[in-house]
């Protein structure tokens, strides 16, 4: 477990702009660097800061070696402090603790951090690298899915999960997408339909698994202090946790549980909160075991009843726990690193923005996001003005 | 120049020639370690002996993987009886039977060409 959360001061700094850059399926010849940078340019307006203003710039990519110093040299700014750090999709969860730290050291004002994918567009064989494991690869598993789909064979092994439950949650996922006009796929679905689409690695039909869209974003994060003369709501960042526990799904100690027991032990213990004290939690749903693992190792509910507890509806838009309130990954958008999307949907439901899916009295806020093969986990946890 | 140090990849690939499944042992921590490194993972230690597996295992986890072209094949996490975890598959059965906690048997595959040689498992007689 990562100690940089322990020496953040809880609701020292705060998101004030967020925005996606175009999504889903972008115009022909869009680079990721367009994509971040028009993500940036849409972030700053929402929060009424300019580009004079920034000078921290973080940023996360599979499709620019270096992509920060393309950003910076795109949108013309040679910052005082600069984070590339890559840890897989929870990568933004990652760089806010860092923006944070940076920022209460005095190291940078305001912090951009960017993202962006042409995934869909390109082909996901282009989008990234393919790295060779020489203890995994000759086995052909097909990833990131069979990894994901082993943990959920294990997780129905030990706790009696059924392919029902898992599919609940993509269910879930699409009622809450049906609300936001922003999601990729908003037309019905039914359990029957999750299980009877085609295979992909058992137990995981094509709809326990992500979307592959392009997209893209920013968030904007600057001191508590500076953050209440902008234009929006702050939301202030009461608390930070991380854990890396692997990299190959062969070396994850126990399959059944995540990293997200102490990137959310760190982040609620920082906050002073706990999971009852949370209205909205945005999980990074790469796959439906994703959303049953963290709201289990988050401490929603207890190891082994993750599966039970998403029945019925209860974390979609009528159920009694809001999650995934965008739809998620399995429905609103998914470019290959999703987590940015988590922190610009909580902090849009700590603002009251969200029409027709806004959660009400929504004050305390879970941006939880996953890296790699369940191998990086980061919790940020948001709160409004009233938190603080 | 100093001598270089020979790559733990290819000391296990020489195992998995002569049949073996060789994995490390870490004494500092008294435990296995796999896959195959130049430093302990529990201690930082750089001494890690070699061993070779008596190749039984149990069934970790398992999934099936359906590619758009061609047949449904098995993928598995073993865990070997010597306290070490890999990536392989189960043959011989079908890949939809294969279950978690099921006894397995190295078998060592061999592609051909290019390709090393590959620890893959088989049900234990009487068990599949």
């Amino acid at each position: 477990m990562s100690t940089v959360a322990d020496g953040l001061k809880r609701g020292s700094a705060a998101i004030v702009g967020v925005a996606e850059s175009d999504l889903g399926e972008v115009a022909d010849g869009m680079s990721v660097i367009d994509l971040m940078a028009q993500g940036v340019a849409r972030a700053l307006d929402d929060c009424g800061l300019t580009l004079k203003d920034v000078d921290g710039v973080f940023s996360a990519t599979t499709q620019s070696r270096l992509s920060v110093l393309a950003l910076c040299e795109y949108l013309g700014l040679d910052p005082r402090f600069t984070g590339s750090t890559i840890v897989g999709g929870s990568s933004f969860e990652y760089h806010v603790a860092h923006a944070m730290s940076a920022i209460e050291r005095g190291l940078c004002s305001v912090a951009v951090i960017a993202y962006g994918s042409t995934q869909r567009s390109i082909g996901r064989k282009q989008a990234s690298v393919r790295e060779i494991n020489p203890y995994e690869s000759p086995f052909n598993p097909f990833m990131p899915s069979s990894a994901y789909a082993m943990a959920a064979a294990r997780h129905m092994h030990q706790y009696g999960t059924t392919r029902e439950q898992l599919a609940a949650v993509a269910v879930a996922a699409r009622e809450w997408a049906q609300l936001n006009p922003a999601a990729w796929d908003r037309k019905p679905l039914t359990i029957q339909d999750v299980l009877s689409a085609r295979m992909v690695s058992y137990p995981f039909t094509v709809r326990d698994c992500c979307l592959v869209t392009d997209g893209g974003g920013a968030v904007i994060v600057t001191s508590a202090d500076r953050a209440r003369s902008l234009k929006k709501k702050p939301a202030y960042v009461l608390g930070c946790g991380q854990s890396t526990t692997h990299s190959a799904i062969s070396s994850m100690p126990d399959l059944t549980v995540t990293g997200a027991v102490a990137s959310g032990k760190a982040a609620y213990a920082m906050a002073r909160l706990g999971p009852a004290d949370v209205d909205v939690f945005e999980l990074y749903d790469a796959f439906t075991i994703n959303t049953i693992l963290f709201l289990e190792d988050l401490g929603v509910c207890k190891k082994g009843e993750g599966g039970a507890f998403v029945e019925g509806g209860r974390i979609g838009p009528k159920g009694s726990l809001p999650v995934n309130t965008n739809g998620g990954g399995l429905s609103y958008c998914h470019p290959g690193m999703y987590g940015l999307f988590l922190l610009i949907e909580a902090v849009r439901q700590l603002r009251g923005e969200c029409g027709e899916r806004q959660v009400k009295d929504c004050e305390v806020a879970v941006a939880h996001g996953n890296g790699g093969v369940l191998s990086s986990q980061a919790t940020v946890i948001l709160g409004n003005e009233a938190t603080v | 120049m100093p001598a270089k140090s020979k790559s733990p990849l290819n000391t296990y690939l020489e195992h998995l020639e002569k049949g073996e499944l060789a994995y490390q042992f870490s004494p500092a921590a008294g435990k296995a370690v796999f896959y195959p490194r130049l430093v302990c993972p529990f201690t930082g230690s750089t001494d890690l002996e070699w061993r070779v597996s008596k190749g039984l295992g149990t069934v970790y986890s398992t999934t099936v993987v359906h590619p758009p072209k061609g047949n449904p094949y098995n993928v598995a996490l073993i865990d070997c009886d010597e306290g070490f975890r890999l990536m392989s598959r189960v043959e011989d059965i079908d890949p939809m039977r294969v279950q978690i906690g099921q006894r397995v048997r190295l078998r060592v595959h061999r592609p051909g060409g290019e390709e090393p040689p590959m620890p893959v498992f088989v049900p234990v007689e009487g068990r599949a």
